[in-house]
């Protein structure tokens, strides 16, 4: 009876839209397309117990003293300022292009693509704040010293290649961080006028 | 003449849609490998500061997650409206943050170890002594690279 060939029935596949769909808004809905961003930092390693104190004192020219209080007021180099001017506050420190007396003192290094240049290589900026600050006065604090440091990198990049510092080769980049290198030290906070 | 002769009643030709399944499905295979699920639920209640020199944080699978907020709605009768930290699921306390970072680096691949980063999303009201807390467990606990998490300023 069953000789010829039987053709085996096409399955419906009607309804496979329907079924893509389906997952296709459960997908839709559970995505969250936003990226992640933030400061990026590097913390100091813990400090040893048997670490003797730091002995090769770092020169008061060379220090940037930034101070954050409970009441979330700036104070940068023995001076009352707002967030707003501590960006060019940084860029004069770490630059100093004038040479200044104040300002951290610049030594000759050899630094690939650029030559023998002048740089602040000692220079630290010290954050201090207190344990009563607000997260969102430290974090405008950290970028506007980021934001200090990047501004110097492009200038130079613009300067040397006529790019910005992010389109840069490797080792061109690595040569600008040698130039510009970022030093920022976090001292522990201070206790005073916590309100708990 | 006949050619143009329109008396004939034509019907509209159907759409094929026999490809419509595989569009879907191209769309479908999109949102599924963009989309990141939330691993945990949050019991903490934070809006992130704003900044400006922000820096996209890449390698998902190198992150972990620390939460620092005031508790949400339902737990605040239990907890209070202090800062809590949380970790993973639940709220912990700074002494637990070094174990936390060490038990997370552990299940790590040993190669990305070294590569792990640390978000911390912290509310913006925070107070600094909270977060100095967790800064240092994380320097104990050798996690030295750290983004604190923000939003670009408008």
């Amino acid at each position: 009876m069953a000789k010829g060939k039987r053709k085996v029935p096409d399955i419906n596949s009607s309804s496979t839209a329907d079924i893509a769909f389906l997952l296709l808004i459960f997908f839709l809905i559970t995505t969250s397309m936003d990226t992640d961003r933030g400061l990026a930092r590097r913390l100091p390693p813990p400090p040893e117990k048997d670490q003797k104190l730091n002995d090769d004192k770092i020169k008061e020219r060379n220090v940037l003293q930034v101070l954050l209080n409970s009441n979330d007021q700036l104070m940068c180099g023995g001076e009352y300022i707002d967030v707003k001017q501590l960006k060019q506050k940084a860029k004069d420190f770490i630059a100093n292009q004038n040479n200044d007396e104040t300002l951290p003192e610049r030594v000759s290094k050899d630094i690939p693509f650029f030559g023998p240049t002048m740089i602040t290589e000692k220079h630290v900026i010290s954050l201090q704040n207190d344990r009563g600050s607000s997260y969102q006065a430290y974090i405008n604090v950290q970028n506007e010293l980021v934001a200090a440091y990047n501004d110097l990198r492009n200038e130079l990049a613009q300067q040397k290649w006529q790019r910005d510092y992010a389109n840069l080769s490797a080792d061109e980049q690595k040569a600008i961080r040698d130039i510009y290198p970022q030093k920022i030290s976090e001292a522990e906070p201070k206790k005073y006028g916590e309100k708990k | 003449m006949g050619k143009f002769n329109k008396t004939g009643k034509r019907g509209m030709p159907e759409l094929n849609t026999s490809s419509l399944p595989d569009l879907i499905f191209t769309l479908l295979f999109f949102f599924m490998i963009v989309t990141t699920m939330r691993e945990v639920s949050l019991k903490v209640e934070f809006k992130v500061p704003q900044g400006t020199e922000l820096e996209k944080l890449e390698k998902k699978s190198l992150v972990t997650f620390i939460y620092v907020g005031k508790p949400t709605e339902q737990f605040r009768k239990k907890m209070g409206s202090e800062s809590r930290i949380q970790l993973n699921d639940s709220y912990a306390e700074v002494e637990e943050v070094q174990d936390f970072i060490i038990q997370e680096r552990s299940s790590m691949k040993e190669e990305d170890q070294a590569l792990m980063t640390v978000s911390l999303k912290i509310d913006k009201d925070t107070k600094m002594g909270i977060v100095t807390d967790v800064k240092n467990a994380l320097r104990q606990a050798y996690a030295l690279k750290i983004n604190y998490s923000a939003k670009p300023r408008e």
